[in-house]
């Protein structure tokens, strides 16, 4: 950020005011300073944030966990790349499956940060059709992971054992896919409960109530989008560690 | 950041009638850009795997397109590069810790995995 970004920050408190530092200098003075430390961050946008810190953290000890199980046992690990693939035209293709999900949920990634942009130039209609099509990607990639886990279970993975080695494969399969797809779901009610909101131009006439901001701000389509953004992230470990390791 | 300048969830919605920027703004194409490297990242990948790339190779390369995936996510989707270091050391540093723990655990399955191969040979 240079001066000139700085002073088209906030001209009303620049103008009489002195400017708050920037880089580390910004950093200390925000935290050391005897008021509330992310400054022009609103409430709102702050606790997403913390949420998903939080978040951060549950996902992460399911994968340690599935670390620890994985290094752990004396049971040959499954091959991901042999267990998820797909019999398409004759032959077996690894984990094609898995690929069209990452490509879903990435695409779902880039028209939710489309709907934000939109969302900030109060065009309703442009926001709440983009974020109508990310909660669709969203609703496909549940529907895949749906058939992902019909195809396993009928081929008989169970959370206390498998066809293909060590046992903690179908415990660490469920519980870290199965946490990951609820938090897609949520996220898929989340974005349509949001779009109906903006369509409706509640954001435009600043309404109460349930999600909606007071003062007719549409910051609550970035709040959603980090959010999204945040299961598409989580999925990005999810595809390295669990299904590409 | 000159090209894209973001301001703070400050504006009023006359401010934003006034034709004052509001919230996170950045040019469309920016967007476009990342999504495209993060589909081809994936790609690449996919293909580590399709193309049995095994071994050291395979893991470098698997951390590197997942580093490289969810730091385009976190800085330009989630906007971490325009907020003010405040909340992005916030939000940020704490996971890095979360590699203290991957390290204990490290250590500790070892151990676990040696107590198996020592007493319960070819069994869970």
């Amino acid at each position: 950020m240079n001066d000139s970004t700085l002073t088209t920050m906030e001209p009303a408190a620049t103008a009489g005011a002195v400017a708050r530092p920037e880089g580390w200098r910004g950093f200390a003075a925000d935290w050391s300073s005897d008021q509330r430390a992310f400054k022009g961050v609103s409430w709102g946008k702050a606790m997403m944030w913390i949420f998903l810190l939080s978040d951060t953290f549950i996902f992460g000890c399911f994968l340690l966990s599935y670390m620890t199980a994985r290094m752990s046992t004396t049971v040959a690990w499954p091959n991901p790349s042999e267990v998820f693939a797909l019999h398409i035209g004759g032959q077996d293709v690894p984990l094609i499956l898995i690929a069209i999900m990452t490509f879903v949920l990435i695409s779902s990634s880039g028209t939710m940060a489309m709907a934000v942009n939109f969302g900030y130039r109060r065009d309703r209609v442009k926001t709440a059709v983009l974020m109508l099509i990310t909660a669709i990607f969203g609703a496909t990639f549940v529907g895949m992971q749906a058939f992902e886990w019909t195809k396993l279970i009928s081929e008989g993975a169970r959370p206390w054992e498998n066809p293909w080695g060590a046992a903690q494969f179908g415990s660490s399969f469920f519980m870290i896919t199965g946490f990951h797809g609820t938090h897609v779901t949520i996220g898929v009610i989340f974005l349509l409960i949001v779009a109906r909101k903006v369509w409706r131009g509640d954001y435009d006439r600043g309404t109460r109530g349930f999600f909606t901001s007071r003062k007719g701000h549409y910051e609550i389509v970035e709040i959603t989008g980090l959010y999204w953004h945040f299961v598409d992230l989580v999925w990005v470990f999810i595809f390295a560690f669990f299904y590409l390791w | 950041m000159a090209t894209a300048h973001a301001t703070t969830g400050h504006d009023t919605p006359a401010d934003a009638a006034a034709g004052h920027a509001e919230g996170q703004q950045h040019p469309i194409k920016l967007y476009m850009v990342v999504w495209g490297w993060l589909f081809i990242l994936s790609a690449a990948s996919y293909a580590v795997d399709y193309f049995h790339v095994q071994g050291y190779l395979r893991w470098t390369l698997i951390l590197i397109f997942m580093t490289l995936k969810a730091g385009l996510i976190v800085a330009v989707f989630m906007h971490m590069a325009w907020e003010r270091l405040a909340l992005s050391y916030a939000i940020l540093v704490p996971p890095v810790l979360v590699l203290v723990f991957v390290a204990m655990m490290v250590i500790e399955s070892e151990y676990t995995h040696w107590l198996r191969v020592f007493f319960f040979a070819g069994g869970g």
